[in-house]
């Protein structure tokens, strides 16, 4: 059978799904959002039933299916349960990141879930699970998780 | 409770870029190919489930605009976003309500037309999670080191799925990337996020699956030899990475145990003789081994050195190249269903195992395997 599509470019319909899009906060992030911004603080909520301090913070627990919330403060020092590096540049990855990027899950201490976030001010060699870290704000804080710049290894 | 079969199957080839074939060009040859070796036409349809992603998509409402190709015109099409397994769960229950004896179900990616990092990106929490900048691979590596650091699994025991399932798919026509690989290869192969090398991660795919379920009340009366769903579960694990321990797939080993349970399996290492299951990365065949209970617990590394998941082994397992050799991510569980389907039929050609009368598929969905579905098919009624 010949092919009807002998010596013919294929037809490409060029666009993008790019979408203005809001999210709004809602309580619980924001109120995390505005005492990490304005106090340097991580702030995480506690199940009034488990017991669970959970970060990031939410209004309802995932396991009790309750909303039986009320705010603790964790500390900025933690444990890294586990962490990845980029050495290609992905493009998810923002322009201010140059790789290899480091992202680690981190237990901060008195929190019983662990934070994803960037490590920082360590080659990939020198990062191991386990490794204690702390976290460093950003100079410029706008309200976002971002408000952590990243987190560091505790000398 | 009623029972249900698979009685039909078909795939199109998995492709890198499928530049002359639309989504609903894919559907529609799937669902032919599915039509032909059930022996049916698309007046013994009942009703229609197609399983695909917006976001992948490209566009809103993406299940109806495979509808027509579907032959879904003046029937009931409903649609699942997930894994195609998750598709085919809904038109199971479908087929059983009593409503319909008969779904079709289908599966579509196009992983050529976006760039997967931003679409899998997407996936995490716009608010408190998004603008970090993980994807998908970086999850997957996250959760690979996570792996390794518990069990002592090794890079080249991960190196060794991936040379296994390229292997295998030397001998399946349908899948895309067939190679002759050694562990040195994979090590040597571009480091894209440590600890996962290029070829310990599945490629970007195009492809379109489909499968027909139905009602035992009229299983037997198309061409096919019906493939029974002896047990089938699914479960969800928590949304956020840092309230899991991604080490290990807590959701699959209870999906595992309820599929097992409803299907009456004691000892599923000795009972299931054939396992297509999520190779979306090396380790999580290995993880996902160990969590299923096919595998010991930290030792599927060395068992598969033993040559325990071989093609010839005792518990083959992706020996159709698995999703390393050609991942259409939203189609992937339905391509792994209709692999074991073919290997129960003793229609699986080149990559037919020497046993099966019963087998297991699991399809994954979510960041890190949050989600998973488990079936149990089986010759026998």
């Amino acid at each position: 059978m010949s092919d009807q599509f002998q010596g013919i470019e294929p037809m490409v319909y060029q666009s993008q799904i790019n979408v203005p899009y809001s999210w709004w906060a809602g309580d619980t992030a924001t109120r995390f959002f505005v005492t990490l911004r304005d106090e340097k603080k991580i702030t995480a909520t506690k199940c009034g039933d488990c017991g669970k301090v959970l970060l990031p913070p939410r209004k309802i627990c995932p396991r009790c299916f309750t909303e039986n919330m009320e705010w603790v403060n964790v500390s900025d020092e933690g444990t890294l349960l586990t962490f990845a590096v980029a050495r290609r540049p992905f493009a998810a990855i923002p322009a201010d990141k140059k790789v290899p990027v480091i992202w680690g899950l981190i237990q901060l201490d008195g929190a019983d879930t662990a934070l994803l976030h960037y490590l920082d001010g360590v080659r990939p060699e020198e990062v191991s699970i386990g490794m204690r870290v702390r976290a460093v704000y950003a100079e410029a804080r706008k309200g976002t998780i971002r408000d952590i710049s990243h987190f560091k290894p505790v000398k | 409770m009623d029972r249900a079969a698979i009685i039909g199957v078909g795939m199109t080839k998995i492709e890198k870029r499928k530049i002359r074939q639309t989504f609903a060009d894919m559907a529609w040859e799937a669902v032919n190919k599915a039509l032909t070796d059930a022996g049916m036409t698309m007046d013994d349809i009942d009703n229609v489930v197609t399983t695909s992603s917006d976001f992948w998509d490209g566009r809103t409402i993406s299940c109806m605009a495979v509808g027509d190709a579907s032959g879904a015109a003046h029937k009931n099409i409903s649609c699942v976003e997930g894994d195609g397994t998750y598709g085919a769960f809904y038109g199971m229950t479908r087929a059983l309500s009593g409503s319909y004896r008969t779904t079709l179900v289908t599966g579509h990616t196009k992983g050529s037309e976006s760039v997967s990092s931003l679409i899998t990106n997407a996936a995490f929490d716009p608010i408190y999670e998004r603008s970090l900048g993980m994807d998908m691979i970086t999850a997957c590596a996250m959760q690979a080191r996570s792996y390794m650091h518990r069990t002592k699994t090794t890079s080249e025991q991960l190196a060794l799925v991936s040379v296994k399932n390229h292997g295998n798919a030397l001998k399946n026509p349908l899948a895309q990337l067939p190679l002759n690989l050694t562990v040195s290869d994979v090590l040597a192969s571009e480091m894209v996020a440590d600890p996962l090398h290029k070829l310990d991660c599945s490629p970007v795919s195009d492809g379109c699956a489909a499968v027909i379920i139905a009602h035992e009340s009229v299983a037997a009366k198309f061409r096919q030899k019906p493939v029974w769903v002896r047990g089938v579960s699914f479960c969800a694990d928590s949304f956020f990475f840092g309230d899991r321990d991604l080490s290990r797939a807590g959701s699959l080993a209870q999906a595992a145990k309820k599929a097992y349970a409803m299907a009456g399996i004691h000892d599923p290492k000795k009972e299931i003789d054939v396992a297509e299951v999520s190779d979306a990365f090396t380790y999580q065949e290995l993880l996902w081994l160990e969590e299923m209970g096919l595998a010991d617990d930290a030792a599927a590394g060395k068992q598969l050195e033993r040559g325990d998941f071989n093609l010839d082994g005792p518990l083959p397992v992706n020996a159709s190249g698995g999703l390393l050799s050609g991942h259409p991510v939203i189609a992937a569980g339905l391509y792994s269903m209709a692999a074991v389907v073919r290997q129960i039929r003793g229609d699986a050609g080149g990559f037919q195992v020497k046993k099966a009368k019963t087998g297991l598929v699991q399809g994954v969905n979510g960041l890190g395997g949050q989600s998973h579905c488990v079936w149990i098919l089986d010759k026998d009624k």
